[in-house]
């Protein structure tokens, strides 16, 4: 189904709050330098796979993952217990539902990803601050004013900040969990320019409560219920001529 | 409509119960305002602010009678600091660990068992510093004397721990969930994610914990009164004995000295600069709490 290079996949991949079953065998295939939409009712389990991606659900006790998520080109399974999560994330990088920069300076929020490194070299840094602020389109609007409290932004900046934070660390790999829903609609259509012009340099994968804004981005889309894929294929398809009745009675706002 | 009046007056007599209430408490820190300020305007009738600020002796009860406050207020910011340089680094260091690193199980035993700490009557601490922990000092510092301000500023360091982890750890464990994930997301260590996200991020909770702590430090009594040795002493030497604002007045009230004169009145001015010591760093508090309020 995904004819270009494959930059990850998920096998099997089962996923435990506890005991509550929430994400059912699912087998999806990330294609590189694109973009993958989930959407899906709430509660459907799209956060969750997405949080797979990074180990997020390591931060929490009696979260427990089952089967793989193999990561290309290097074929690693990122979910193994004997992958240090800090080396996952270092690779594959995320941009939340609320924008949440850190109460630190705007340069010291983009430059923060570095720090952790061990990054101290002042022109490495000031390289690459610039470099990722305007690869998230906000180099103009801050460039004088890189000292100023990352909250004095706008809410759209704000987010636009915490993807330069993201990419500052040179990700092969961004996950966006619903990163427009608490903006307003020039902010959003900002942030789905800087998704399309992004895919050209890394993998995203995107959950989104939005419809139409995976129809406008995405190359691929899956579609979830219940914590199982329903349908997985092209954007277009699933929009226009869906396989799965379920899929057609949500994208035509039956339910959901 | 009887039943709406009477329904009216309850709600009316609630309000004012609650009223009177949040009243008395505002009324009694006036008063206690308004007679610090008018026993010390009595005391300053008789002794001059310029000796008072300036005299480096304070004898009060001698037969040539001094009246510089300096050496008590020195005496009560040398235990103070003492105390603050032992409970601010191990109080933000229990919170950072209790709010960061401690499994919940662990935490909900743990923390009630250190505020327990907070719950020790503080004459207990003063004996305990006076005869355990000063001869166990007098091992390694040889100049220590019996009294002294080491060993009362320690133990008070170790008193006020709580007050200052249990603020902070509130402080910390505000701070929204998706703060921490944004630094986790980009690969940083728990350690990393406490000290650069999670302090900033709670900063005006936890410069508010070491205002409660330094507020503690300065006003506390028993500890000092029992331990440091009662002598007024122009000093920054931890090592002798000091006398502080707290444990001068309980000196005084504890003597036989009449009523009305002026070695009476010197409580209410030793008292006076103590209220005014606490209010500062009250004010520098919410001053920072102000300032630094992080809205999420």
């Amino acid at each position: 189904m995904v004819e270009s290079n494959l930059k990850a996949e998920s096998k099997n991949l089962n996923f435990y709050y506890g005991s509550v079953y929430a994400l059912k065998n699912v087998n999806l295939q990330i294609a590189e330098k694109k973009v993958t939409a989930l959407i899906g009712p709430s509660g459907c389990g799209k956060t969750t796979y997405l949080r797979c991606f990074n180990r997020m659900h390591d931060l929490y006790p009696h979260n427990k993952y089952e089967g793989e998520i193999i990561l290309h080109p290097d074929n690693i399974n990122i979910i193994s217990p004997e992958i240090d999560p800090i080396e996952v994330r270092m690779r594959i990088s995320m941009v939340f539902q609320k924008p949440n920069p850190f109460p630190k300076s705007i340069y010291e929020n983009v430059a923060y990803g570095l720090r952790v490194r061990g990054v101290s070299k002042k022109q490495v840094l000031d390289e690459k601050v610039e470099k990722s602020l305007k690869g998230a389109a906000l180099w103009d609007e801050v460039k004088d004013r890189l000292d100023m409290l990352a909250f004095d932004l706008s809410g759209g900046q704000q987010q636009r900040l915490c993807i330069a934070r993201a990419l500052a660390t040179d990700p092969e790999m961004l996950l966006f969990d619903e990163p427009t829903s608490a903006l307003d609609p020039i902010a959003t259509s900002k942030i789905e320019e800087l998704i399309i012009e992004l895919k050209n340099t890394l993998t995203i994968l995107i959950v989104t409560h939005n419809m139409q804004q995976a129809a406008r981005i995405s190359n691929f889309t899956a579609f979830m219920m219940l914590g199982e894929l329903i349908e997985f294929d092209k954007t277009d398809k699933i929009f226009t001529t869906p396989s799965e009745k379920l899929t057609e009675d949500y994208i035509t706002g039956r339910f959901g | 409509m009887r039943i709406h009046i009477k329904k009216k007056l309850k709600e009316g007599a609630i309000e004012t119960i609650l009223f009177l209430s949040a009243l008395s408490s505002v009324l009694i820190t006036i008063s206690i305002v308004v007679i610090l300020l008018y026993e010390s305007y009595g005391f300053f009738k008789v002794v001059s602010f310029k000796e008072f600020l300036t005299e480096r002796q304070w004898t009060p009860l001698f037969s040539d009678p001094k009246f510089g406050i300096l050496p008590l207020v020195m005496g009560t910011l040398l235990t103070t600091s003492i105390a603050l340089i032992v409970a601010l680094p191990l109080g933000l260091m229990v919170a950072i660990y209790m709010s960061e690193y401690a499994p919940r199980k662990f935490r909900e035993t743990i923390k009630p068992v250190l505020e327990l700490l907070a719950a020790v009557p503080t004459v207990v601490y003063g004996y305990f510093a006076l005869l355990f922990l000063t001869p166990l000092l007098q091992k390694f510092i040889p100049d220590l004397s019996g009294f002294n301000a080491l060993s009362p500023g320690i133990i008070m360091g170790i008193m006020i721990i709580p007050y200052v982890s249990s603020v902070s750890e509130d402080a910390m464990r505000a701070v929204p969930m998706h703060i921490r994930e944004g630094s986790y997301a980009t690969g940083a260590t728990k350690f990393q994610t406490a000290f650069k996200v999670i302090i900033p991020s709670a900063f005006s909770g936890i410069a508010a914990a070491f205002i409660i702590g330094i507020s503690r430090a300065i006003g506390e009594t028993m500890v000092v009164a029992i331990a440091a040795g009662m002598q007024p002493n122009f000093t920054v030497n931890p090592l002798e004995p000091v006398e502080t604002l707290t444990a001068y007045i309980v000196q005084v009230s504890l003597g036989d000295v009449p009523h009305g004169t002026v070695e009476y009145k010197t409580i209410f001015a030793a008292g006076i600069t103590l209220f005014l010591m606490t209010l500062a760093f009250n004010i520098i508090g919410f001053w920072l709490r102000k300032r630094f309020r992080e809205a999420y």
